[in-house]
């Protein structure tokens, strides 16, 4: 486009003025702007996380830690962990090959696909909690076989990860399908007519060019996986010290007043997020120039 | 390579893109197919390339039967249209992709294979470009990027959809010499997909004008000016 600098002669003849970028607020709008913006976040976003390590911390650090030395809490935090170690690859696993079917492939019943894939959007946790009751529960024809064969389902390890797994399937293969609809097949193509084998494709074409949108929805999809609630609270039968996780232990000890104990584990979950938000930042820092490489395409 | 299509068929759902078609493309020739969109070349292309599956006749790669051949068995170099560099790789790394995803009894060593892409890059005369990427190239360099990512796997035949339709007037000229001269220096059999009747007169030893899933005509340029087969060809041919 450098034939517009054709109308750069004329306006060297004009005074000099410093005028602002036409997409630029005046100065006024602009902190306006920024004001409202920055109220919004510390009212909705940092006061509230910040008075969750005040309040853990209010008999003093020594005490807030104390509390999450009880068995409690390290199981509670040992079942989170374990839970989201499970569900967060098999969805990132589910979602790359959902995404995979649905953007490279052509067949009947995409549509199909596609909605149920957003269902767990759309569907409240309970009742989700609630559905994984009725087909799985000890008195229904299921449910009891499995319990008579020694594998309970409901009220143990395996309805937690159910529920999370089922709450948190659309965020991988949704992050994924915008990027590979706009990816298109053309790369995929052209490393097979070099001869690449089928998986050889999808590890040097297909998942470097998705790396950086796994990366976001396995992070979302951890998040989510730590903190479900709803869902977890009907399958888990809350049982202190074996199928409570943290967002279940905290609520449980809130409600007997042990706010210590509460907030504290509470700061433990946030700070989860808050690491896996600062990872996301550093290996986006670290590889900033891959990054750009890969969108300015 | 000779290249043989017999009687190829192919429809999607109720939408026939190629009626049969049947055209013999000699060894060594630059062929070029010409069309308006919709006609099916595109679809020819990569049914020769196997991208796609033809759902009737066959096509022949000296004779024999290409139909059990997968898209790495034909070892067809194709030039996409928006050329498909992996963005993700350097210029060199593009290049090297087919060596590399060789077998390891047939891989070239890493110096073979930085040896040949360094050739490669000469030859499309863009030495110093090995450690950028696609996304810092210019159309023109893209195309040419391709052009020898494409060549590096020692292909039997050269596939080009639509090579320098994304380019500029006079990139696209100095480019269209540039292929000329990569076909006669290899003398592969080259096939071309384009809706430029001058870019395929100007270009091709032969010309096969294709219309609604049906080829018009196949001649050389000279005979598809002076002796058009019908009236589609003397229209779509009228510069």
């Amino acid at each position: 486009m450098s034939d517009i600098a054709l109308a750069t002669p004329l306006e060297k003849e004009a005074p000099v003025t410093r005028r602002q970028p036409v997409t630029q607020e005046s100065r006024a709008t602009r902190v306006t702007l920024i004001t409202l913006c920055l109220a919004v976040l510390v009212l909705l976003v940092l006061a509230p996380l910040g008075i969750i390590f005040v309040e853990a911390t209010r008999r003093g650090a020594a005490s807030a830690l104390q509390s999450l030395t009880r068995p409690e809490a390290v199981s509670a935090i040992r079942l989170t962990l374990t839970v989201a170690a499970i569900t967060v690859p098999l969805n990132a696993g589910f979602g790359i090959a959902a995404a995979w079917a649905i953007t490279k492939f052509d067949f009947r019943g995409k549509a199909v696909l596609i909605t149920l894939i957003d269902l767990p959007f759309s569907i409240s946790p309970v009742v989700v909690g609630l559905s994984l009751v009725l087909l799985f529960g000890a008195n229904t024809a299921l449910g009891g076989w499995l319990v008579s064969m020694g594998y309970p389902i409901v009220f143990a390890l395996p309805a937690i990860v159910l529920a999370s797994v089922f709450v948190t399937f659309p965020f991988v293969a949704r992050e994924l399908i915008p990027v590979m609809v706009e990816q298109g097949r053309a790369e995929e193509e052209a490393a097979l007519t070099l001869g690449a084998s089928g998986w050889r494709c999808f590890l040097t074409v297909t998942l470097p060019n998705i790396k950086w949108a796994l990366l976001y929805g396995v992070l979302l999809c951890n998040a989510r996986a730590m903190g479900e609630f709803g869902a977890v609270a009907v399958v888990s039968g809350k049982i202190r010290g074996q199928t409570a996780t943290m967002p279940i232990a905290i609520e449980m000890l809130y409600n007997e007043y042990l706010s210590v104990a509460a907030f504290s584990l509470a700061g433990v979950l946030a700070l989860l997020a808050l690491v896996t938000l600062a990872l996301k930042s550093a290996l986006e820092w670290r590889h900033a120039d891959q990054l750009a490489a890969t969108r300015r395409h | 390579m000779l290249i043989e299509i017999d009687r190829i068929a192919k429809s999607f759902g109720t939408t026939t893109a190629l009626d049969p078609v049947s055209v013999t493309i000699p060894s060594g020739a630059l062929v070029a197919l010409l069309g308006p969109s919709g006609s099916g070349k595109t679809t020819l292309l990569r049914i020769l390339g196997g991208l796609e599956y033809p759902t009737g006749g066959r096509v022949l790669f000296d004779g024999q039967d290409a139909g059990k051949l997968s898209v790495q068995e034909r070892r067809a170099g194709f030039v996409f249209q928006s050329y498909a560099l992996f963005r993700h790789m350097t210029v060199h790394e593009n290049i090297a992709y087919g060596l590399r995803a060789r077998p390891r009894r047939t891989r070239p060593t890493r110096a073979e294979i930085d040896r040949r892409v360094t050739g490669l890059l000469d030859l499309i005369q863009l030495p110093e470009i090995g450690a950028r990427y696609p996304g810092q190239l210019s159309g023109g360099q893209r195309q040419r990027v391709a052009l020898a990512r494409a060549l590096a796997i020692e292909p039997r035949m050269l596939l080009l959809d639509e090579p320098f339709g994304a380019l500029d007037a006079r990139v696209r000229k100095e480019l269209r010499q540039g292929l000329r001269e990569i076909h006669d220096r290899t003398g592969l059999t080259t096939v071309f997909v384009t809706h430029d009747q001058e870019e395929a007169m100007e270009l091709a030893d032969l010309v096969v004008v294709m219309s609604m899933g049906r080829i018009e005509q196949v001649g050389r340029p000279q005979d598809i000016r002076q002796r058009p087969a019908s009236e589609f060809v003397r229209e779509f041919t009228a510069a």
